[in-house]
C-alpha cells in the first residue's frame, strides 16, 4: 500500500508534465463565471486556443482510440495527466460535455461519414456541443421528455422538432447539442423516444439564460419552434432513444464533478481571525471545533476513497462502486460548511459585500450554489436511489407510468 | 497508486473470514453474552491463537509471524465482523504494540513471545473513573516499584495476565506492566454495554510495577498507543459496520410490509444508502490509517483520530439503523442486531470517547497549519 505511480505511470507523468511545462499558458484568463462546465465569454477563445494544442498532441480525449486523434490510453493516464494539467493556471474548459457524452453517443450510433464529421472538430475544440435532456416537466424523470419530433409533412422523410428544455449547460455557445424528443406518444414513455442531433445555429433554437437563485447564469432554457432535421440525424433508431440516451448518461456522474471552493482549512482560517464574545478566536468554541473535526474527517475519506478508486484504474480494474459517493457527500458538506462559516460571523454573517467582508465571500458563494450543486446531475435523492439499487442491489421503485401510453400519463401541473 | 491492500493481504482476509465464519458464528458470540460467568470464548481463542493471529505484526525474533500491520488490519477488520468475544485488542493492538512501540530489549525478548503463542492475554488499564482522565486527574501512584490505585473499567481486566497501567511516580506520569496475577491485586468483574467483552475494576494495592517507556512521559507514549490501537479498532469497526449493512439489507429483502418487500420502500433504501456512504469514508479513512501505520508516517497521529472518528460514526449509525430496518422483532434479544450496537458501544469507547479524539484531532490540524 503505497501513493507512488508505478513505473510506467511515473513516465507517462513525467512526459505529461515536460509537455506542459512547454505547452501549457503561463497565465490565467480573469473572467471564470459561476456554473460547472466553463464560460464563454472572453476565456473562450484561450479555451479554444488550450484545447487545439491538447488535440494536435494527443492529449485531448487520452483514452480514445488513436483512429479518433486520442492516445488509445488509460483512465490513469488521462487522470495523471488532469492532475498534472491543473497545476498549470488553465483556462475554463467547455468541451467536456461534447467529449465526454455527446461525441461519444454520436459516435456509438452513426455511420462513418457523420463521425469523420464531428469528431475531429470536436476534439480540437472548434465546435462545442450540448446535451439537451432536462425539461421542465421531468429533471430525474428524463424519459419523461415531451419535446416532440413529428414527420414533415412533406414526404422528405425529415423531421419536425418542437418543445423546450431546461438546465442546458453552455448551450449559449454550443454549435451542435443532442436532442431526446417525443415521436410515439402511444407509447408507454421509455418507448416513444428518438435521439436526435441538431445544429444549435438553426433559426427555430432559441437559448435564454436562466437566472440562478444564487445571481449567476451557468445555464439556459432552449426553446425548439419547429426545428427541421433530416432523418440522417437520428441518432440510433425510431423510438429507441431510450436506450441511445443511457449511454448518454453513464457518464454524465463522471462529468458533474463534486463541490469545490471553501472546505475546512477556510474555515479553520476563518474561525481563527474570527473574535468569539470573549475576544479569542471563536475556533476556541468546543461545538465549532467538533463540527470542524466532522468536515475534516469527511473530505479526507473523500480523498482516499478517490484514491482508492486510482488504485483500480491503476490495476486495470472497473472502479468499484464507492466511486459514486462524491457528490452526495461533497454537496451538502458544501452548504452545511458555507453556512456555518456564515454564522461563527454572528449577525455580521449576513453581511454579503466584498468590500466590507471580504473573509466570508467564499462561503455565502458555497451557501448559495450548493442548493444547486445537491439536484444537479442527479439529485441527492436520485443518487440514493442509485446507490440503493445499482450498488446494495435493493429493488427499483414501483413504476406507476410503465405501461400507460404516454399521452394518458397523469402530468399534473 | 496503489492504496489498496495486496492480493495477499486479500486472500488473508479471505482466509480469516472463513476461520470465523465456522469458528465464531453469532451462536458462539451468545455463549458468552448469555453466560455471566464467561468472560471469553475460550475455545475461539486457542483457536485464533493456532492461526498465528496474534503475532501477524510481532516480528519473528519475537517469535510473531513478522508479516506487519496492514495483515493485522484484515485480521482486525473480520473480527470486528464477527464481534468476536475475545481480548484480541487488549492482547494485541494495545499490549503488544505498546511492548513494540516503547519496551526495552528484555521487555521485548520476555512479553512479545508469549502473546505470539497465546500464552499471556493483555490489558491496559487507564480510567480512573467518569470522564476522560488527565494529567490533573490520574490518581494511580508508583513508590518504590509498587503500583496502587483503582482502574475502572479495565477491558479484559478480569482475564489477562498481564496489564500495562498509567500511573504517577514522583508525581510524573508514566506506563507501568502489572502481573494481575500477582500480588497486591484484587479484580472485580464489572457489568457493562456489552457483555461479549470482559471488563473489570481492578484494585492495586502495592502490586509489583515495572516501568515501560521513558518516565514523565506516559500521556504522551499513551497517545502513541492510542493511535496505533485506534487505526486497528476503526478496522473493526469498518467490519462490524458492513456487517449491519448486509443484516439490514437482508432483511428488508425478505420482509413484507403493505404488500411488497420494505427494501422497495425510498424510506429504506435510503437509509441504506447512508449507511452505505457512511461506511464508505470510514473504510477509506481506516485505508489512510493503515498505511500510516504501515509506515510509521508523521501522518500517523491525524490519519488515526480520522480514521477512529469516522469508524466510530459509521458503526453507530449502521447498528442503530440496523435495528430500525428490523422493527419490532430488531428489538428482541433473540435477534443478533443487538451484538453489533452493543460493540459498537465498546469499541468507540475503549480507547477514549470520539468527542475527545475530535478535539484532539483539531489541535493535531491547528499546530500542522500554524506551521
Amino acid at each position: 500500500m503505497d501513493f507512488n505511480d508505478t513505473p510506467d505511470e511515473a513516465a507517462y507523468r513525467a512526459q505529461a508534465k515536460t509537455w506542459l511545462d512547454a505547452n501549457a499558458p503561463k497565465k490565467a484568463v480573469s473572467d471564470a463565471n459561476e456554473g460547472e462546465g466553463g464560460e464563454g465569454g472572453g476565456s473562450m477563445a484561450a479555451s479554444k486556443a488550450w484545447q487545439a494544442k491538447k488535440a494536435a498532441a494527443g492529449y485531448a480525449q487520452i483514452t480514445w482510440p488513436k483512429e479518433w486523434g486520442g492516445q488509445g490510453g488509460n483512465p490513469i493516464q488521462q487522470v495523471i495527466f488532469n492532475e498534472e494539467e491543473a497545476r498549470h493556471p488553465i483556462p475554463p474548459n467547455p468541451f467536456q460535455i461534447g467529449l465526454g457524452m455527446c461525441v461519444p453517443t454520436v459516435a456509438t450510433f452513426a455511420d462513418q461519414a457523420t463521425k469523420d464529421r464531428f469528431v475531429g472538430p470536436a476534439l480540437r475544440g472548434e465546435e462545442i456541443w450540448c446535451q439537451l435532456f432536462s425539461e421542465p416537466s421531468g429533471g430525474s424523470d428524463v424519459a419523461a421528455a415531451r419535446t416532440k419530433a413529428v414527420r414533415a409533412a412533406d414526404g422528405s422523410g425529415d423531421w419536425i422538432i418542437s418543445g423546450q428544455k431546461v438546465w442546458t449547460t453552455g448551450a449559449q455557445f454550443s454549435d451542435f447539442g443532442i436532442v431526446v424528443c417525443r415521436t410515439n406518444a402511444d407509447a408507454p414513455k421509455h418507448k416513444g423516444l428518438t435521439m436526435f442531433w441538431l445544429d444549435m445555429h438553426d433559426p427555430g433554437v432559441e437559448v435564454k439564460p436562466i437566472h440562478q437563485m444564487s445571481g449567476g447564469s451557468g445555464f439556459n432554457e432552449v426553446f425548439f419552434t419547429d426545428v427541421r432535421v433530416k432523418d440522417s440525424q437520428r441518432i440510433g433508431a425510431i423510438d429507441d432513444g431510450w436506450k441511445v440516451s443511457l449511454v448518454t448518461l453513464m457518464n454524465e456522474r463522471l462529468a458533474v464533478g463534486g463541490a469545490s471552493g471553501a472546505g475546512w482549512r477556510e474555515f479553520m482560517e476563518a474561525a481563527r481571525s474570527i473574535p468569539g464574545a470573549d475576544g479569542g478566536p471563536v475556533l476556541k468554541d468546543s461545538a465549532l471545533r467538533e463540527k470542524l473535526a466532522d468536515w475534516y474527517v469527511q473530505a479526507e475519506g473523500l480523498k482516499h476513497t478517490r484514491n482508492r478508486t486510482m488504485t483500480a484504474l491503476s490495476r486495470g480494474q472497473t472502479p468499484g462502486p464507492e466511486s459514486s459517493i462524491g457528490k452526495i457527500v461533497s454537496a451538502l458538506m458544501m452548504q452545511d460548511l458555507g453556512n456555518s462559516a456564515v454564522e461563527m460571523l454572528d449577525q455580521y454573517g449576513i453581511i454579503d459585500d466584498p468590500a466590507l467582508a471580504p473573509l466570508q465571500a467564499a462561503f455565502h458563494s458555497s451557501v448559495m450554489f450548493a442548493p444547486g450543486l445537491r439536484i444537479a446531475g442527479g439529485t441527492d435523492e436520485i443518487l440514493k436511489n442509485i446507490i440503493a439499487e445499482r450498488v446494495l442491489g435493493l429493488p427499483g421503485d414501483i413504476r406507476v407510468d410503465k405501461d400507460v401510453a404516454f399521452k394518458d400519463m397523469p402530468t399534473g401541473r | 497508486m496503489n492504496f489498496d491492500f495486496s492480493d495477499d493481504q486479500k486472500f488473508l482476509k479471505a482466509e480469516a473470514r472463513k476461520f470465523l465464519d465456522a469458528n465464531c458464528p453469532t451462536a458462539r458470540v451468545r455463549g458468552v453474552l448469555d453466560a455471566p460467568d464467561k468472560a471469553y470464548d475460550a475455545a475461539l481463542w486457542k483457536g485464533v491463537v493456532a492461526q498465528g493471529w496474534l503475532g501477524a505484526a510481532i516480528p519473528e525474533e519475537h517469535g510473531g509471524l513478522g508479516l506487519g500491520h496492514l495483515e493485522l488490519c484484515v485480521i482486525a477488520e473480520e473480527l470486528g465482523r464477527a464481534v468476536a468475544p475475545i481480548p484480541f485488542a487488549s492482547t494485541v493492538y494495545f499490549l503488544a504494540e505498546a511492548v513494540m512501540l516503547a519496551g526495552d530489549d528484555a521487555q521485548k525478548a520476555d512479553i512479545l513471545p508469549k502473546i505470539a503463542a497465546g500464552e499471556l492475554i493483555g490489558a491496559i488499564a487507564t480510567s480512573e473513573g467518569p470522564g476522560a482522565l488527565g494529567p490533573t486527574t490520574l490518581k494511580a501512584s508508583v513508590a518504590g516499584g509498587k503500583l496502587s490505585g483503582v482502574k475502572i473499567p479495565v477491558t479484559d481486566g478480569d482475564i489477562a495476565d498481564l496489564c500495562l497501567v498509567l500511573a504517577k511516580e514522583n508525581g510524573q506520569p508514566g506506563l507501568y506492566l502489572v502481573d494481575l496475577t500477582g500480588a497486591g491485586v484484587t479484580r472485580e468483574a464489572v457489568k457493562t454495554l456489552d457483555p461479549t467483552r470482559d471488563a473489570a475494576r481492578l484494585i492495586f494495592d502495592a502490586a509489583p510495577a515495572q516501568r515501560l517507556g521513558p518516565t514523565g512521559e506516559g500521556f504522551a507514549l499513551l497517545e502513541q498507543i492510542n493511535d496505533r490501537a485506534a487505526i486497528l479498532l476503526s478496522f473493526e469497526q469498518c467490519g462490524g459496520a458492513d456487517r449491519c449493512l448486509e443484516m439490514a439489507k437482508a432483511y428488508a429483502l425478505e420482509r413484507y410490509a403493505f404488500g411488497r418487500v420494505i427494501a422497495s420502500y425510498q424510506a429504506i433504501k435510503h437509509k441504506l444508502a447512508d449507511m452505505y456512504v457512511k461506511n464508505e469514508l470510514a473504510r477509506s479513512n481506516a485505508y489512510y490509517g493503515a498505511w500510516a501505520l504501515n509506515t510509521n508516517a508523521p501522518e500517523l497521529p491525524v490519519a488515526a483520530s480520522a480514521a477512529r472518528i469516522a469508524a466510530s460514526e459509521a458503526f453507530w449509525f449502521a447498528s442503530k439503523e440496523n435495528i430500525q430496518t428490523h422493527g419490532g422483532i430488531g428489538f428482541t434479544w433473540e435477534m443478533d442486531c443487538h451484538l453489533f450496537y452493543r460493540r459498537s458501544r465498546q469499541l468507540s469507547l475503549v480507547a477514549g470517547a470520539p468527542r475527545v479524539w475530535k478535539e484532539r484531532l483539531v489541535s493535531q490540524l491547528e499546530r500542522r497549519n500554524a506551521a
